[in-house]
């Protein structure tokens, strides 16, 4: 009976989790297409270093080493996760204790000992978001479901670390009572001792309620969170692999080419001629929306786990302007996430999809005029997204497609165009040498 | 002596340069930054570099344009730009700007124009090495609290974090980082085409909160290695009424007057 709960509970949280993730997987496709190849060698080292090695992240010791102890401790429990699926479907108990032994006490007490690590990381974590006030976490677009959703996964893990422990604890009391089916499985590190100061004064039923209520409660937070991933920042534990794979290799500071602008001023310079039947029409120029960004940029705004580091280091932040990287990300995403729903809603195709609203609906001109182009951002993104690149693009959507943009920089337009200097001066270029 | 000679000039003696000085918009006509230009043609002379400039043949890089978003002018000043260095054959070139040094490097790559490029901290190293200069012993500099500035453009745009401070080091002087340094430095504020446009609404200009941040590291001096960053510092001292304690050098400026 109880496996056919199981398995009926598995597939239903496969099916709806498969259809958050098929949701993303179309969002993030609104995205141009972008080849991303190059050094194999070189993605895989990002890949290692610093999605798997969480590189990054060591920049900053206190919250690396608890959040490393979160990471390890969801990684390991994956073992202890394929235990609960074959007890579940085949409703067996504890199925590779007997055959592993010595080693299933040392696996097992290994999970144990890193899920309390991980417990005091989630408190610790809490802690930094609610009560300390770290500045990076009280920032104006954290307000409203982004601290719910942060605060929402954290109580998931404390949850599916109570269930263990119920488990685990409930099971070790059991086992000492010699209840029959509670085969000895040797001592825990945690639950050893947990286990009968916590339940040592209950009788068996409850015990057997205790250890059954903790399993399922573990199983049914996986399912949820499972199910509740593609829909919240969280997704970065997954994403984070293909967004360190697919991360620009080129030096920073070198900005995308136009080809097709490169191309026209070509000709009108009289350096190339126009292609035979080439349209004289021009598109559109950089992005005002998910369509004419990259699907990489679509990738890095579903990456990010708003954690901020990245507003953190951005000097315009620093000084109180309005620029906040971590919103762009988030404000790309979020349109991804309307565009998308609408199309699904719609069936249009995306190609005639208009709504009147852009992402300058969501991101200012004074936010992209705040940027200094410094990298900031870019360096301290600890899955290796690019804010920076967007910006650029929306930038050169306003400039060329709108011709808008401060006016304060048209000066310095006239001057690079007609004395081809960066500012409009009266001496020759080389009167430095008179000084 | 000429100070520097065109490439033009070069080839009318039916030669070829070495290198080729990349002035850049700053190095040309901003006051403080033409004092580095003639420091480093100084510099070069003394070590028997040959090199010459385009002068009136140099344009813009085209780096605040395209940073703006303005594409079409970027394209249009750095094809011209790129004609007149395959003309000449430049293979090699040298520039105190780190913005131009950019451009020049990673981005006229694409446009038909690969060079060698070398900012002038980089080249200078190379001339310690190769012996053609060399430091006093008991340089002006050697024990002075020395705070250093990283770029944006220099450092975390293209990685070179060592070669500024290996200068440093040749001089001797006691170097104290800032709080953010290297990959984690502070910009000065003037990057992305805002040295042309005031700051947007905020509660403190950007190179006051770096000017305060060099502070803190209580310097003798200031060093540095782009023209922005050093208007923007210099800026930044005088609102806090210390620039004429504290001076903001171009790392070329703290070596010619500590040369053998």
């Amino acid at each position: 009976m109880s496996s056919i709960v199981f398995v009926l509970v598995a597939l239903t949280a496969f099916a709806w989790a498969g259809k958050g993730f098929l949701r993303v997987w179309n969002n993030v496709h609104l995205g141009k297409k972008e080849t991303i190849d190059g050094d194999r060698s070189a993605r895989w080292n990002n890949v290692l270093l610093v999605a798997l090695g969480q590189k990054k992240m060591f920049k900053n010791w206190i919250p690396a080493v608890l959040h490393l102890f979160i990471y390890v401790a969801f990684v390991i429990t994956q073992v202890e996760l394929l235990e609960i699926f074959v007890d579940g479907i085949f409703g067996t108990h504890r199925f590779f204790a007997p055959m592993l032994g010595g080693f299933y006490t040392f696996a097992i007490s290994f999970i144990e000992i890193l899920s309390v690590l991980a417990f005091v990381a989630t408190i610790a974590f809490l802690m930094r978001r609610n009560v300390l006030n770290v500045p990076r976490f009280q920032k104006p677009e954290l307000k409203g479901f982004p601290a719910r959703d942060a605060n929402t996964i954290l109580l998931l893990e404390i949850t599916l670390i109570v269930g263990i422990f119920c488990m685990n604890g409930a099971d070790k009391v059991l086992q000492t009572r010699g209840v029959e089916h509670f085969h000895p499985t040797g001592a825990f590190a945690v639950s050893a001792w947990l286990g009968p100061t916590l339940f040592g004064s209950l009788g068996d039923n409850a015990l057997m309620f205790i250890e059954r209520f903790g399993w399922w409660l573990h199983i049914l937070t996986v399912f949820g969170f499972l199910v509740y991933l593609p829909y919240s920042k969280h997704l970065h534990i997954l994403l984070a692999f293909p967004n360190t794979w697919y991360a620009r290799l080129k030096p920073k500071g070198q900005m995308e080419n136009m080809p097709e602008i490169q191309k026209e001023v070509r000709i009108m310079m009289g350096l190339e001629q126009p292609e035979a039947g080439a349209s004289s029409d021009l598109p559109e120029f950089g992005a005002n929306d998910v369509f004419s960004l990259s699907w990489k940029n679509i990738l890095d705004a579903y990456s990010c786990t708003e954690c901020g580091r990245c507003t953190a280091a951005c000097p315009a932040n620093l000084t109180g302007k309005k620029l906040s990287p971590r919103k762009v990300m988030m404000d790309v995403r979020d349109r991804a996430e309307e565009v998308g729903a609408a199309l699904a809603a719609s069936k249009e195709n995306k190609a005639d999809y208009q709504d009147g609203k852009s992402l300058f609906d969501r991101i200012t001109p004074e936010e992209l005029h705040a940027c200094t182009t410094c990298n900031a951002c870019v360096e301290a993104c600890p899955v290796l997204i690019n804010p920076l690149d967007i910006i650029l693009q929306m930038r050169r959507h306003e400039i060329l497609t709108q011709s808008a943009g401060p006016a304060e920089w048209l000066p310095m337009f006239n001057a690079i165009e007609n004395a081809g200097a960066a500012w409009a001066m009266s001496t020759e270029r080389d009167a430095w040498k008179e000084g | 002596m000429t100070l520097a000679k065109t490439i033009a000039e070069y080839q009318s003696e039916g030669r070829s340069p070495e290198i080729l000085f990349w002035v850049g918009c700053a190095g040309s006509f901003d006051t403080r930054a033409q004092r580095i230009t003639r420091t480093l043609c100084e510099i070069l002379n003394h070590a028997g570099v040959e090199f010459a400039i385009l002068g009136s043949e140099e344009r813009c890089t085209g780096d605040p344009a395209r940073r703006a978003g303005n594409e079409f002018l970027f394209q249009m000043t750095a094809a011209m730009n790129i004609e007149t260095l395959n003309m000449y054959g430049v293979q090699k070139i040298v520039t105190a700007c780190p913005h131009c040094f950019n451009v020049l490097k990673n981005e006229y790559t694409a446009l038909g124009g690969n060079y060698e490029v070398v900012h002038h901290t980089q080249l200078l190293n190379e001339l310690f090495a190769s012996g053609k200069l060399k430091i006093k012993e008991g340089g002006s500099f050697k024990g002075q609290r020395i705070t250093y500035h990283d770029s944006c453009y220099l450092g975390r745009a293209n990685d070179v974090y060592e070669a500024p401070r290996a200068l440093l080091e040749a001089l001797d002087v006691d170097l104290v980082e800032m709080k953010r340094s290297r990959k984690n430095g502070l910009c000065c504020g003037a990057g992305g085409a805002q040295m042309w446009k005031e700051d947007e609404p905020g509660n403190k200009r950007i190179n006051i909160e770096r000017t305060e941040e060099a502070l803190d590291t209580n310097p003798t001096a200031v060093a540095a290695n782009c023209p922005f960053c050093i208007t923007m510092l210099q800026d930044g001292l005088k609102a806090k009424e210390k620039n004429e304690q504290i001076p903001v050098f171009d790392l070329s400026e703290m070596i010619l007057n500590n040369l053998v």
